[in-house]
């Protein structure tokens, strides 16, 4: 299943230095692999297994996450303002399906 | 307070920090309701084991955390509800004190569940440009159980912290 959805939330403009919060949440099944259909089939892992998040080609956080992160993954991490530039959030999944998307933040 | 490493000293916290979970329990209930100690803390006390963790969790904890020593709780703090009616959808918040300066930061944290069919539910890394070594996001327990963090310092420091949930329905999709 191919991730769909991406929603993230920052402020629209910060202060150099500030410390701001990042949210990032994303439609997925996260299908752990250990559950089996109605004829005893194991269902396939099908997760979304690294979530990454750069502010202008830097590294702010970086999530691997396994079968016990719940569907639609949510994410709440944090920034430190070094200026003005653009975030790029990204998720990869067990597919190798990546969804990106990037966000400009201002500075006051 | 630091504690030195093994087995031995580990299992004896999980045990105590599960009798001191259910005495806890027990004690805030008997208040409630008047000397009756609920059915839930009562069969947790006759049955310890979801407080026996799995072997995934032992490789995984002894892979993580190799000889370092733990320092218990300290600036670490683990946020979990006590009671989670649904274990498919349980949210956590995990913090750390730190100046995440270039030279002092917190580089990583793994959540650790002790009862999941996969004992390791995410790794966190963070640089000094993240500012803050906080995280939240919602996590499945397939049964009532400890979870575990440990925190991982650029000084190579790691803090730990355990917190009991209580789960009514099961996550993890098993069976």
């Amino acid at each position: 299943m191919t991730p769909s959805k991406p929603r993230v939330r920052l402020p629209e403009s910060a202060a150099v230095g500030e410390v701001i919060e990042i949210r990032a949440l994303i439609t997925h099944v996260m299908e752990t692999g250990n559950r089996t259909d109605g004829e005893g089939r194991r269902v396939a892992r099908n997760i979304i297994h690294t979530v990454t998040a750069h502010f202008e080609g830097d590294e702010v956080f970086k999530a691997e996450l396994g079968p016990g992160i719940s569907a639609n993954p949510f994410l709440a991490f944090h920034m430190r303002v070094p200026g003005p530039g653009e975030l790029r959030v990204a998720w990869h999944d067990d597919d190798g399906g990546i969804t990106i998307e990037r966000y400009t933040l201002k500075v006051e | 307070m630091r504690q030195p490493p093994g087995r031995v000293d580990r299992r004896t916290l999980l045990i105590a920090t599960f009798a001191g979970a259910v005495a806890g329990t027990a004690t805030v209930r008997s208040a409630l309701a008047g000397g009756v100690v609920s059915d839930r803390a009562a069969a947790a006390l006759a049955d310890p084991a979801p407080l026996t963790p799995t072997s995934r969790f032992e490789t995984a904890f002894a892979d993580i955390v190799g000889n370092a020593t733990l320092v218990e709780g300290g600036d670490l703090s683990l946020e979990l509800p006590e009671e989670a009616e649904n274990g498919n959808i349980v949210p956590y918040r995990i913090g750390v004190e730190s100046p995440m300066s270039p030279d002092d930061y917190v580089a990583r944290i793994h959540l650790l569940s002790t009862q999941n069919p996969q004992a390791r539910v995410a790794t966190f890394h963070f640089t000094p440009l993240s500012g803050q070594a906080a995280v939240q996001g919602r996590m499945r327990l397939a049964k009532t159980q400890e979870v575990v963090a440990v925190a991982v310092t650029s000084t190579n420091i790691h803090f730990v912290a355990r917190r009991l949930v209580h789960v009514g329905i099961g996550g993890c999709g098993e069976g």
